[in-house]
């Protein structure tokens, strides 16, 4: 289980987060929703280790990792496909997976991996040797995904997987994310796509302005009315 | 012009242009990494030339050994370059390293001077450079054939970890993208650090082939051919290995048959590149192989 506990970050002089407190059982999905700027992604940021103004804790496998670095994290078994995709455009696709499992050395293991990435996208499969950045923006999302789970994590972060994309899309990503979770991976999500997001989830968080003003299951969270009214249009 | 003439100047040019490249890989790999001109890379060069001198005249090493010591040597010492007065800067605005990178640039010279003195040195050349070979009239010297055949297997083994290995795939990552590449679980520093290693290791090279064909040394060497490696990669399109390699061999070219077609003008050969400098970011500022600054979308 990942278990974050009063958890603050700064950027400059911004207080984004100010002392959220979530857990995320292994094999479920959790979800943190709330609106643009309410530290959802700050949230990943951190447990990921891209940010370094931050105190609290973030216990995973019996560690604290508050302090460790953005690879040491990787290699402890968590992943996270940012915001934006931010994959790299330059590189083939098959570049990109493979970066994705920089910190294995089984390079076989690696290549049957990417055969199960190319079995979940088909596309992938097929454009593996063009640049990445001639994909479209859902192609691009499918490898971002995709990459990250090269490296073979226990937990995926996805941050924001369905921004930009078209609504068939939108539910091929959701689809995606029950299936990697079926297959065991623990899913720790943020989602602008509230509804679509507490339908996928087992647990959600509801944040505001750095702080989690909400919490209960998927089901519970889409019931309650002020949920409703904020966050799936009344 | 002769045809033995012609031919002769084309071999110096492209011996001047192949350790014109070297150098300019340097530049251009720590730009395209750390948006950073590493000035103090032309001293790199410099303390090549040195520690070749130094293994041979003080501990008597045979050549070869004195030359593999002097890039490994070399290659540490670009890398403590990094540690010390770039990596504390990772974070801080752009200037700073840069400023950091011209004040190391001068603190190795200064120290150069006041441990190696500046008197310049002779440098011993082996025979087996200083041959001379008749091929159908004209005569070569063998340094102008082995400087561009040893640059060229340097360069394929530059390519082949740019290209072909993980580390060289997580560089090329990290030129697009610092970030995300550490979401990828790569350590950046260590990735940085190789970079430098590789840069640097080239440039010492290059610095003691240089010594090689003048044959002399003293610790202010790395400066001018430095400021030609960098306008080499400008030339070229900074941050592009390629764009480097043409740049160098360009440059070269340019300054010999400069001095070659107008002697009267020899004396600015080294003003020759400058202008070319200011010429090419005026009207082509990216170079000739650089991309486009992308807009983020």
């Amino acid at each position: 289980m990942l278990s974050v506990r009063d958890l603050h970050v700064h950027y400059g002089g911004i207080h984004a987060l100010q002392g959220i407190s979530l857990e995320v059982p292994l094999g479920k999905v959790v979800t943190l929703i709330g609106a643009n700027g309410a530290g959802k992604s700050s949230t990943l940021r951190a447990i990921a280790g891209l940010v370094r103004q931050k105190s609290g804790a973030i216990l995973w496998k019996d560690r604290d990792l508050i302090h460790s670095s953005a690879d040491d994290i990787v290699k402890s078994g968590i992943a996270m496909s940012p915001e934006g995709r931010r994959i790299f455009p330059q590189l083939t696709v098959r570049e990109n997976l493979l970066l994705g499992a920089y910190i294995r050395n089984d390079a076989a293991e690696v290549e049957n991996d990417l055969e199960w990435v190319y079995t979940l996208f088909p596309r992938m499969r097929e454009r593996s040797w063009q640049k990445g950045g001639t994909l479209s923006g859902g192609e691009q999302q499918m490898l971002a995904l995709g990459r990250a789970l090269m490296s073979r994590p226990d937990l995926v972060m996805l941050d924001e997987p369905s921004l930009g994309l078209a609504p068939l899309l939108v539910k091929e990503v959701f689809d995606i994310i029950r299936t990697v979770n079926e297959r065991g991976k623990t899913v720790l999500l943020v989602e602008q796509n509230a509804y679509a997001a507490l339908k996928v989830a087992h647990y959600a968080y509801v944040l505001e302005v750095g702080n989690i003003v909400l919490q209960g299951t998927g089901e519970e969270l889409i019931a309650d009315p002020r949920v409703r009214e904020a966050y799936l249009g009344g | 012009m002769s045809l033995e003439m012609f031919v002769q100047h084309l071999c110096n040019a492209t011996t001047l242009g192949s350790l014109y490249a070297l150098t300019a890989i340097g530049y251009t790999m720590v730009y395209g990494i750390l948006r950073l001109i590493n000035f103090a890379h032309g001293d790199i060069f410099m303390l090549g030339a040195y520690f070749v001198f130094f293994g041979g005249a003080l501990f008597a090493l045979p050549w070869g050994v004195a030359v593999i010591g002097a890039i490994i040597l070399s290659t540490a010492c670009g890398i403590m370059v990094d540690r010390v007065a770039y990596r504390p800067l990772r974070d801080a605005p752009r200037i700073s390293a840069l400023i950091s990178s011209i004040g190391v640039s001068f603190l190795i010279e200064n120290l150069a001077i006041v441990i190696f003195t500046a008197i310049p040195r002779p440098v011993h050349q082996p025979e087996w450079l200083s041959q001379v070979f008749l091929v159908g009239g004209v005569r070569i010297l063998s340094l102008t054939l082995v400087v561009p055949a040893i640059s060229f297997l340097l360069v394929a083994g530059l390519l082949w970890i740019v290209y072909k290995t993980k580390p060289g795939l997580a560089m090329r990552a990290i030129s697009k993208d610092i970030e995300t590449t550490r979401l990828m679980g790569v350590s950046v520093d260590k990735i940085i650090a190789l970079t430098f290693g590789l840069g640097s290791a080239l440039a010492a090279a290059s610095g003691i082939m240089w010594a090689l064909r003048y044959p002399q040394i003293n610790p202010l060497m790395g400066i001018f051919p430095g400021f030609k490696a960098f306008i080499a990669a400008v030339l070229g399109g900074i941050g592009s290995i390629q764009g480097a390699l043409i740049g160098g061999l360009l440059l070269g070219f340019i300054e010999i048959l400069v001095v070659a077609f107008l002697p009267a003008l020899s004396g600015y050969k080294d003003a020759f590149a400058f202008v070319l400098l200011i010429v090419i970011l005026l009207i082509k500022p990216t170079g000739l192989m650089g991309e486009k600054l992308e807009e983020k979308v």
